[in-house]
C-alpha cells in the first residue's frame, strides 16, 4: 500500500516538474512557427541588418531596435550595477541591525512597484525634466534607461546581498585575524569570493532590461532611428511588439513573432554567459560552495 | 489512510472543476464583432445595453483594426466588421455600410502655445517635417516637437487618411502608444503637437481651429469641421435575423442615445 502511494507521489511530482518544460517547449516552438515565415519571405540578414521599419511599405528591418534594446540596456546597467553593489556590500556588511530593517523591507517595495506605475512617473516627472535640462522631447535614451535603473535595483541589491552574506565565516575571521581592515577585508576577500554571484545577480538585472515593456514604451519615444547620442528617442524590441500587435495582421503578425524570436536569442546568450561565469568563477576551497 | 483520503478528495474536487468547466453553456444566439479598436468601445457599450433586452444573445465584440474587420467580414468569419476609416470601392463589392457615428480628430497643442489656428497644408507641413519651427506659422521661436501614435492605430490612420495624403508622417517623430499618453505628452511641452479623438479632449491640451473651424461635436455633426471619421457598422449582403435587429437597435433613438453618452457624435 505505501509502495503503491510513493509511486503515485513519485509520478506526480515528475509531472508536475515536466510541465514548467513542456510549456516552453510550446511557448518557443509557437514563436517560431509564427516568426520563421517572415525572417525567410524578408531574408534573415535584410530582417537582422534592416534600418528601415514600416509595416505600411513592407519594410521590416529590426536594426535600429536591437540597438534600441541594447543601448538602453548597457546605460542602466551602468547606473544600477556600482549604485546596487556598494548598496548590497552596504547591507551585508555595514548596516546596523536596525537600519537594515527599515532599509529592507523599502528596497523589496521597489520591486513590487508594477511596472506601468514606473512609466507613469517617468511620463509625468522624468520626461519634463529631461526637456528642460538637456532639450529635444525628453523622450530619450536615457530618460528610459533612468526608469529602467530603478526597476533593476533591487534585483541586483537582493542577489548579491545573498552572495556576500554566503561567503563562509572563516574567510572573514582569517582576514581579520591577519590584521586586514573591515574596508580591506571587504574588497580583497568577501567581494572576490562573491563573485560568482554578483554576475548572476547582474545578468538577472540585464534580463529585466532587456525584457521591461511598459515602462520604456511610454518614455523611451518609440522612434526607429539609430540615435546619435544619448539624448535622442529610441525603440526597444519590446516596445515593437507590444505597440503593434493590437493591429497586425499577415507578414506584419509574423514580424513581429520574428522580432520575438530575436529577443529571444538575446536572452538566451545572457543566460549562458551567465552560466557560464557561474560555474568558472565558484570558489571550492574550504567546504564553501559559492 | 488519512492521506488517501485527502488525495481521494483531492481527485473528486478536480473532476467537479473540469466538469464545470467543459460543461456544455446554454444555447446562446452568437454575435461576432471585430474591427477598429476606436469603435470597440462604443461597440461594447452597444452590445451590453442589447444583451441587457435580449438575454438569449451573446454579442462578441473583438478588436484588430479596421482593415482586419473588413477583410473578415467580407470572408465570412466575423457577422459585422467595425471601421473607423472610409472604405475603398474595392473593399465595398458585396458589402453592406451603416454609419452609426462621427468622430472628430483633435489637433492638440500645449496650453501655452500662442497658436490658436492652422490650415491644412500648415498640418500637412508640421507633420511630414517641412515645418519645424513655430515660428513659421507665426507662433514663437520655438522648435515643433511632433508626436503621433503607433502605426495601426485607428486615430492615426483616420489622420493619414485626412491630412498627409501619400506624404509620410516624419520619420523621427515621437510615437506614443495611447491618446492618454499623447495628452501627457503635449500637456508637457510648450513645444509639443499632437492628435487625440474629440472624445478623449479635454482641458490638459489646446484645440486648434482647423481652416478656421474649431472642433465641437455641432461642427463635426454638420460636417463643417473637415478632420472627421466615421463609425461604421459593416455586413456582408443584407443583414439577417438577430444581426438586423442589433443594427436596427443600434440606429434606433436608444442606441444613438448610447453613441451620444461614448462622446461619439450621433449620426440622427
Amino acid at each position: 500500500m505505501t509502495k503503491y502511494e510513493e509511486f503515485l507521489i513519485e509520478k506526480g511530482l515528475f509531472i508536475t516538474a515536466i510541465l514548467s518544460i513542456i510549456v516552453i517547449l510550446l511557448i518557443i516552438g509557437f514563436i517560431f512557427k509564427e516568426g520563421l515565415p517572415a525572417m525567410e519571405s524578408y531574408g534573415f540578414l535584410n530582417f537582422i541588418f534592416g534600418m528601415d521599419w514600416s509595416p505600411s511599405d513592407g519594410q521590416y528591418g529590426v536594426f535600429t531596435m536591437i540597438i534600441g534594446s541594447i543601448g538602453i540596456t548597457l546605460l542602466s546597467l551602468l547606473f544600477a550595477v556600482p549604485l546596487s553593489l556598494l548598496c548590497a556590500i552596504f547591507l551585508a556588511e555595514i548596516a546596523p541591525k536596525t537600519m537594515k530593517r527599515i532599509l529592507k523591507p523599502v528596497i523589496e517595495t521597489l520591486a513590487g512597484i508594477p511596472s506601468v506605475v514606473y512609466g507613469f512617473f517617468g511620463l509625468i516627472i522624468l520626461v519634463p525634466f529631461m526637456r528642460v535640462q538637456f532639450g529635444g522631447t525628453g523622450f530619450s535614451m536615457l530618460t528610459a534607461s533612468l526608469i529602467l535603473t530603478v526597476m533593476i535595483l533591487p534585483t541586483i541589491i537582493s542577489i548579491s546581498e545573498d552572495a556576500l552574506k554566503s561567503v563562509p565565516h572563516e574567510y572573514k575571521e582569517a582576514s581579520l585575524a591577519l590584521g586586514a581592515t573591515h574596508w580591506q577585508t571587504i574588497k580583497n576577500v568577501l567581494f572576490p569570493a562573491a563573485i560568482p554571484g554578483i554576475i548572476t545577480a547582474i545578468i538577472l538585472g540585464m534580463g529585466r532590461a532587456v525584457g521591461e515593456t511598459l515602462a520604456v514604451i511610454m518614455v523611451a519615444g518609440n522612434v526607429t532611428q539609430i540615435p546619435n547620442s544619448i539624448f535622442d528617442p529610441v525603440r526597444a524590441l519590446t516596445s515593437n511588439i507590444a505597440l503593434e500587435m493590437g493591429y497586425a495582421t499577415g507578414l506584419h503578425y509574423n514580424a513581429l513573432f520574428a522580432t520575438g524570436i530575436i529577443l529571444f536569442i538575446m536572452i538566451i546568450i545572457l543566460l549562458v554567459i551567465a552560466n557560464y561565469f557561474h560555474y568558472k568563477k565558484k570558489v571550492v576551497i574550504g567546504g564553501g560552495y559559492l | 489512510m488519512d492521506l488517501k483520503y485527502k488525495l481521494g478528495i483531492l481527485i473528486a474536487i478536480i473532476i467537479i472543476i473540469a466538469y464545470l468547466t467543459f460543461i456544455p453553456s446554454t444555447n446562446y444566439e452568437r454575435i461576432q464583432i471585430a474591427g477598429s479598436t476606436s469603435v470597440q468601445p462604443v461597440a461594447e457599450k452597444l452590445a451590453e445595453k442589447f444583451e441587457e433586452t435580449h438575454p438569449n444573445i451573446r454579442i462578441n465584440v473583438q478588436g484588430g483594426g479596421s482593415s482586419l474587420g473588413i477583410s473578415s467580414v467580407s470572408q465570412g468569419i466575423t457577422d459585422i466588421g467595425t471601421s473607423s476609416r472610409e472604405l475603398t470601392a474595392k473593399e465595398k463589392v458585396g458589402l453592406n455600410e451603416y454609419i452609426i457615428g462621427k468622430e472628430g480628430i483633435v489637433i492638440a497643442v500645449n496650453n501655452q502655445n500662442s497658436i490658436n489656428e492652422l490650415t491644412n497644408a500648415q498640418l500637412r507641413d508640421i507633420f511630414s517635417g517641412k515645418i519645424t519651427s513655430w515660428k513659421e506659422v507665426g507662433g514663437p521661436d520655438l522648435e515643433i516637437h511632433v508626436i503621433t501614435r503607433e502605426s495601426g492605430s485607428g486615430t492615426r490612420s483616420a489622420f493619414e487618411n485626412l491630412i498627409m495624403g501619400d506624404t509620410k508622417i516624419r520619420p523621427d517623430a515621437i510615437v506614443q502608444s495611447s491618446t492618454e499618453s499623447v495628452k501627457q505628452a503635449v500637456r508637457q511641452d510648450p513645444g509639443a503637437i499632437g492628435f487625440v479623438s474629440l472624445a478623449r479632449m479635454s482641458s490638459d491640451v489646446k484645440a486648434l481651429k482647423i481652416d478656421g473651424v474649431a472642433p465641437s461635436e455641432e461642427a463635426v455633426f454638420d460636417g463643417s469641421y473637415s478632420l472627421q471619421t466615421p463609425f461604421i457598422f459593416v455586413v456582408k449582403g443584407e443583414p439577417q435575423g438577430i444581426v438586423k435587429e442589433f443594427i436596427d437597435f443600434t440606429l434606433s433613438p436608444e442606441g444613438q442615445a448610447i453613441v451620444k453618452e461614448e462622446k461619439v457624435v450621433p449620426v440622427r
